[in-house]
């Protein structure tokens, strides 16, 4: 399969690759997807006091654009606050990307993992609006 | 680097590699040409273009000639006598005229069938086919080595069984299914034996006698031959029948029809010839290059897996999962080596390997495999830059991995609640 260009360049320099510490207040974790599928994605973002995303980290174990989906949107949801992070859609993911119609899940998945980040960050605030559907069923759908 | 490097082989005529493309090792995909087999075909496709079927003119006859050396070429690598070869366009329709040609001519007799969940989509593909006929197909399960189990086999069959079909080497991981306990149970019951010999034929020795196959699907790519070009042999003693599957002039006596391609069919025969000559010294400089690269991987990365039994094998396959990296994004990173992968999304389909999963093996690891295929023009340099490659590819994935910290954390991933299927 050919891969765009700005998936390759993603998969080969992934941009913020790593891990937050899960349990500090100030990080919101969302892992995704499930070994089984040949997808597990992990976004973290480390927000700030004004609600600003500050810093995102990821790992992600999947094919080459799962990789690149996951690598954009931490580029994507910096400096974004949660409501504007949460406005970022899979086609958005999947435009930049241009990824074929078979690869559209992968950047399923990513949007998934910013809404449970999100989410989880939200529950340590003090379980606040809670707006997203179960996220593991949308990644279950994709396979 | 854009100079080619020219080695010479067991062949007269010297095989370019490009160092600019990637080290193919995917030999059991497909094979190139050897420069011998090409040299006898080239005659064939201008000089000596004659139709087979001309009985009235040396231009017919000299092409009619070639045929037939070729068919006894054919016959002699699998012990076979010529006139139970049919020439066909490969091994996929071999195995259909095979099944399909068998199970209708001895449908009076039963509409059952065996077969291996681990078998080439060509027979399970057919045999799908065949059900919507009306027939009933036994799958059977395989061990977790890929190795059939003979009683679960032999508790098959039924009275109405009229075929069964084996995968004599797997074309995924290699595995040499015990073939002549497999014939001898079967002539016993007097069901019909297909053999799937694709990738068994010049890597062991293949003898339709010594397993008693009633039918044998062969293919020219696989051994250095042409693609396009295959073969299915039709044991006469005692008589097999098949019922033709492509109607027309009524060539190779009524079985399958069409012009002969007298090019290919002269590369398969060559390719046939040499395979068998050859075979004894690939497979053992093979062998070497398997072992070779295997501990090599072993040494260099952790949590590897191989896949398949490694005793009952032939060397020119290697298929290992490497656990927390997914396989397409291996690939991906291996674009310096061509092999293959049985992970999800090469096949398009979304699904791990079906041989794999067959293995009893979990998604994840079905999903991490990759096969190597070693093969007649593979280098020890290959090898070795092969070995490099993997080691540092799978390190930067797992570093990319969530799965793989979690598996240096000590944390059991099937503790954790993923999502259902
Ligand atoms: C085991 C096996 N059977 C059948 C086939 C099909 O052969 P062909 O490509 O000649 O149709 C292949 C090759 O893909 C194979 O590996
Ligand atoms: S993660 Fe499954 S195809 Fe991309």
């Amino acid at each position: 399969m050919a891969y765009s260009e700005k998936v390759i360049d993603h998969y080969e320099n992934p941009r913020n690759v790593g891990a937050m510490d899960k349990d500090d207040r100030g990080v919101g974790t969302g892992m995704v997807g499930a070994p089984a599928c040949g997808d597990v994605m992990r976004l973290q973002i480390k927000v700030n006091e004004q609600g600003i995303i500050e810093d995102a980290k990821f790992k992600t174990y999947g094919c080459g654009s799962a990789i690149a989906s996951s690598s954009l949107v931490t580029e994507w949801v910096k400096g974004k606050t949660l409501d504007e992070a949460m406005t970022i859609k899979n086609s958005h993911i999947a435009e930049e990307l241009e990824l074929p119609p078979v690869k559209i899940h992968c950047s399923v998945l990513a949007e998934d993992a910013i809404k449970a980040a999100v989410e989880d960050y939200r529950q340590k605030q003090g379980g606040a609006q809670v707006v997203v559907q179960p996220v593991m069923a949308s990644a279950q759908t994709a396979h | 680097m854009n100079q080619s490097k020219i080695i010479e082989l067991n062949s007269k005529q010297p095989l370019l590699i490009n160092p600019d493309r990637p080290i193919y090792l995917d030999y059991q995909a497909t094979t190139p040409v050897d420069p011998l087999v090409l040299e006898q075909m080239l005659p064939f496709l201008t000089h000596d273009f004659g139709n087979a079927a001309s009985r009235s003119h040396p231009y017919g006859w000299t092409a009619e000639k070639a045929v037939e050396k070729a068919r006894q070429q054919v016959a002699d690598a699998i012990h076979a006598d010529p006139r139970e070869i049919v020439w066909t366009s490969g091994a996929t329709e071999a195995t259909n005229l095979a099944l399909k040609g068998a199970a209708h001519f001895y449908s009076g007799k039963g509409k059952h069938l065996i077969t291996l969940r681990t078998e080439h989509k060509a027979t399970l593909d057919t045999c799908r086919q065949l059900e919507r006929e009306g027939f009933e197909i036994t799958y059977l399960e395989v061990q977790e080595d890929g190795l059939v189990d003979l009683q679960a086999f032999a508790a098959a069959i039924r009275p109405d069984t009229i075929i069964a079909s084996v995968l004599y080497v797997n074309n995924e991981i290699g595995v040499i299914q015990p073939m002549e306990a497999i014939g001898k149970m079967l002539r016993a019951h007097k069901v019909l034996f297909h053999v799937d010999a694709v990738q068994a034929l010049g890597k062991i020795p293949v003898d339709v006698e010594a397993i008693q196959a009633d039918m044998m699907s062969l293919s020219g790519h696989k051994i250095y031959g042409p693609k396009g070009i295959g073969a299915l042999y039709v044991r006469r003693k005692p008589r097999v029948r098949v019922e033709a599957q492509v109607h027309g002039g009524g060539h190779e006596r009524g079985m399958r029809s069409g012009t002969l391609p007298t090019h290919q069919i002269v590369g398969m025969g060559a390719a046939a010839e040499l395979a068998v000559q050859s075979m004894e010294s690939d497979a053992k400089r093979i062998r070497q290059l398997r072992d070779r690269l295997l501990q090599g991987i072993q040494e260099r990365v952790e949590e590897t897996y191989i896949n398949g039994n490694m005793e009952h094998r032939v060397p020119h396959n290697l298929n290992i999962s490497f656990a927390f990296v997914e396989g397409e994004s291996l690939i991906m990173a291996l674009k310096e080596i061509a092999v293959s992968s049985g992970s999800a999304c090469t096949s398009a389909s979304l699904e791990p390997s079906y041989v794999l999963r067959a293995l009893g093996k979990s998604d994840e690891l079905a999903h991490s495999s990759i096969r190597f295929g070693i093969g007649r023009y593979t280098t020890e340099e290959e090898i070795d830059a092969t070995i490099e490659l993997i080691a540092g590819k799978v390190d930067k994935l797992r570093e990319l991995s969530p799965l793989w910290e979690m598996h240096q954390e000590g944390i059991d991933l099937n503790s954790i609640q993923w999502a259902a299927h």
